[in-house]
């Protein structure tokens, strides 16, 4: 039995349309990044390597843990691909992992799948990233720094990842912001000490056995990284005080009311944003989204201008020939 | 725990498996996408959506009563929206452990459920009837840029590799799991957590070195880091009402593509 | 001049880590001769066979194939004659489908579509095994994954079959099968790194051992085999 992870994979039916739609515009951009960045990093060998340590991501989150009362911990893995493997490579992981969740075991539905891949792949591993380099750089990058940055960026990405959910469940009318936050960042506090011990332990094996592979090469890749996390943060915060800023906290409900639900069987089927939703509620979220979105994308295109300006002289050069076996 | 993670891909001749799969894949996001813009109180609407749903699945021989149960896969999820409930204003229908349920909070939740539901089946539809490898290249016409697309093609062939690896060690691990009579066996969460982590370290460097082999067997036939691949054959009408069956009259001039496809459906697929 | 032959002269290579694989390797092989290198596990045999189509690239020494020198300019052609058939058939077949791998190195090869198919239903009815375009190679078994990753390089028309452990993971009849479809393909030269002391006795007029790096023997097959000292020396057992 794992513990149940309600934030991390969205079905249908829990989001709705348009805000669906914003979640695949924000991937379309982060993804189109780093498909260039590991392209950079990683020339001929990115398909292989990217493919089967997605595959790697998927089995690890088999090997679970028990903790106590019939629950057991599992690794989600969005911290340990990006102490492995740099950011962006990380993100292409970790969203190849949740598409195939979805499209292969209906792990997280189809429409929101652009949500779900932005929560687990993107958030989590960039918010999880810039903790973790922040924390290593302090200590001076000692495999102690390593192991307690991958502990902090592991916990502060799961539940990042929780709090995105969160909010996109809130903004959808799935439920209010003021239950589904706390119970989201109540049980994820948890389940991100469960992910900061598994993956500090993992990291620490690899220390151990191959110390080539946590050292330095991750280090080169992290150029625009934390711009990105701070981007998502500020974002995330944005949405977050929004509403909750909200004069009239009871506003919502009010005029639900006066509405009634009653015309809403009535609604002609493009009718995409419920009834429920007061129309200045809506679009105040909304707008607030956009304007995250927004934040997002410019952050990332001065992340990706600052790491193409320096990253030509950093990008190291395939060699001809391939490791030995 | 590893029934969750069989592929779902039932090999099959109906003409729901024989049809083009990007004509599924549009046609399972049309569903869903329907499906969730239902408005919430449309309640004919929903058995009409299950009963096309159901005739699909019969058609495709999977059983409308099959995939209506494994529709339920997402509900877990409902306790996320179980609050509405309550907190949705409206006339009260019922009291539950001193809270009040409103008829506007039931329907708002049922309706949730309601398409949470069918929207699993209408995915369960696809990967039930489209096997993966094809579901691939329909994503690449949808225009998933192609890196990606390769990447997981990579990872769908592994993915069954590594689990049963990491199925070896957690046979290994339960193995020498004993308990001694009298002794707290186990040990402490911590401890049982950097046994994971370990196990966990431990299927990475083989994946990494796999990696490597891989990219070794890659080298060695020409890769140059360019994507190469077949061209999938072209999308005609004839083809999405027929059911995609390739060749035969219509066509003076099959494309090339088309015998690479033939080849690929003939044998029937089962699993070794 | 033949396309078919295999020099190596005084090859030399050193892994990343330091550890010296092969010190001073010359092997030359004849057209359409079939050769066995045996020698025990970190002999230097898989190493040695990573570079005759340029996966590996020694420090020291010089590999003709076909006469042609290789290097960074020959590489995209030798890699075309010379086809190299791993041991784990696992790490050969990384696509979701077999026509898929199967026809990986002919598009690589920029053959047009028509010759990439025809190429694909050749080498797989080569195998036997036309009947498994379709399939998932996860699905399969070893002796048929053995065979597939053959097709894969066999669709790239090769001079030269390189093979690593034929017959390694193999219950007794698909390594029978294995035995009889590599004796039916009498155009390429081969050579044959394998543990498997019958294999080589049916197979190769010659043996070369290979221990520590070196060339320690070789000539005809019944000779080494036949030599018990030779064999105890290197870690080997006389297959009779």
């Amino acid at each position: 039995m794992f513990i149940p992870i309600p934030a991390m994979h969205i079905p249908d039916g829990f989001l709705n349309v348009p805000v669906a739609v914003v979640g695949w515009a924000l991937i379309v951009v982060v993804i189109g990044f780093a498909l260039r960045q590991t392209r950079n990093q990683l020339g001929e060998r990115q398909i292989p390597l990217m493919g089967i340590l997605a595959a790697f991501i998927f089995a690890a989150q088999m090997i679970n843990f028990p903790v106590a009362g019939g629950t057991s911990g599992h690794l989600i893995g969005g911290m340990l691909a990006a102490v492995l493997l740099g950011p962006w490579a990380a993100v292409l992981v970790m969203t190849s992992v949740v598409a195939v969740q979805a499209l292969l075991f209906q792990d997280g539905g189809l429409l929101v799948l652009g949500f779900n891949i932005f929560n687990m792949g993107i958030v989590s591993v960039f918010v999880g990233y810039a903790a973790y380099d922040w924390i290593r750089k302090a200590l001076n990058n000692t495999r102690t720094a390593q192991l307690v940055g991958a502990a902090v960026g592991a916990w502060l990405g799961v539940l990042a990842a929780a709090i995105a959910a969160s909010l996109e469940l809130a903004v959808s009318g799935t439920s209010p912001l003021e239950v589904v936050l706390p119970a989201m960042v109540g049980v994820h506090i948890l389940i991100g000490i469960g992910e900061a011990l598994i993956t500090v332990a993992a990291v620490a094996f690899i220390q151990q056995t191959r110390p080539d592979l946590t050292g330095a090469a991750a280090a080169v890749e992290a150029r625009g990284s934390t711009w990105i996390a701070v981007g998502l943060v500020l974002a995330l915060v944005v949405v977050l005080v929004s509403p909750l800023a909200n004069p009239n906290p009871d506003g919502l409900e009010r005029v639900a009311e006066d509405h009634g639900f009653i015309e809403a069987a009535e609604d002609p089927p493009y009718e995409v944003i419920p009834d429920y939703q007061a129309p200045f509620i809506e679009d105040e979220a909304l707008a607030t989204i956009v304007a995250g979105v927004i934040g997002v994308v410019i952050v990332a295109a001065v992340g990706w201008g600052v790491s193409r300006l320096s990253g030509r002289s950093a990008a190291h050069d395939e060699p001809t020939s391939a490791q030995g076996p | 725990m590893s029934a969750a993670f069989h592929d779902r891909y039932h090999a099959g001749d109906s003409p729901l498996h024989r049809l083009d799969p990007r004509v599924k894949l549009a046609t399972a996001l049309a569903l869903i996408l329907g499906t969730v813009l239902l408005p919430e109180r449309a309640w004919p609407a929903y058995p009409l959506l299950w009963a096309l749903i159901g005739s699909l699945a019969a058609i495709g021989g999977l059983g409308a009563w099959h995939v209506a149960r494994m529709g339920g896969l997402a509900l877990p999820f409902a306790l996320a929206a179980v609050t509405l409930l309550f907190t949705t204003p409206g006339p009260p229908v019922a009291q539950v452990a001193g809270f009040t349920v409103t008829s506007a909070g039931l329907a708002r939740f049922l309706a949730i459920l309601l398409k949470s539901w069918l929207a699993v089946q209408a995915a369960l539809l696809l990967s039930m009837t489209t096997h993966f490898a094809d579901l691939l290249w329909a994503l690449e016409s949808l225009h998933v840029p192609g890196t990606l697309v390769a990447i997981i093609g990579v990872m769908y062939r592994y993915l069954f590799t590594l689990k049963e690896e990491a199925e070896r060690l957690i046979r290994a691990r339960a193995a020498r799991s004993a308990t001694a009579p009298d002794q707290k066996a186990g040990g402490g969460v911590v401890w049982r957590a950097q046994v994971a982590g370990g196990m966990i370290g431990n299927l990475f460097l083989r994946s990494y070195e796999r990696s490597e082999r891989v990219y070794a067997a890659m080298l060695s036939r020409g890769y140059d880091g360019r994507l190469r691949k077949l061209d999938p054959p072209p999308l005609t009408w004839r083809a999405v009402m027929l059911g995609g069956v390739p060749g035969g009259g219509v066509d003076r001039h099959p494309r090339p593509g088309r015998a690479v496809v033939e080849l690929t459906r003939e044998p029937p697929y089962h699993r070794g | 001049m033949s396309h078919h032959t295999i020099e190596v002269d005084n090859l030399t290579f050193r892994y990343p880590d330091g550890q010296l694989a092969l010190d001073g390797v010359s092997l030359h092989v004849a057209p359409n001769e079939k050769v066995a290198l045996v020698g025990p596990n970190g002999s230097g045999k898989s190493t040695l066979l990573l570079h005759l189509n340029g996966v590996l690239r020694a420090e020291n020494g010089a590999i003709r194939i076909g006469g042609l020198p290789l290097n960074g300019d020959n590489l995209g052609q030798i890699r075309a004659w010379v086809g190299l058939v791993f041991q784990n058939p696992d790490d050969q077949l990384f696509s979701p489908r077999v026509y898929q791998d199967v026809a990986f190195g002919p598009l690589h090869l920029g053959l047009p579509e028509a010759e990439v198919q025809a190429r694909v239903a050749r080498a797989l009815a080569a195998v036997g095994m036309q009947d498994y375009a379709g399939r998932t190679s996860f699905h399969l078994s070893m002796g048929e994954k053995k065979r597939i990753a053959l097709a894969t390089v066999l669709s790239m028309d090769p001079k030269i079959l390189v093979l690593d452990e034929p017959s390694a993971g193999l219950d007794p009849r698909a390594r029978r099968n294995l035995i009889a479809l590599l004796q039916s393909l009498a155009q390429q030269t081969m050579l044959i790194s394998t543990h498997d002391m019958r294999l080589a006795h049916e197979l190769c007029a010659r043996t070369v051992v290979l221990d520590g790096g070196r060339v320690v023997a070789e000539g005809p097959t019944a000779d080494i085999l036949g030599d018990a000292a030779l064999m105890e020396r290197h870690g080997l057992e006389a297959p009779y």
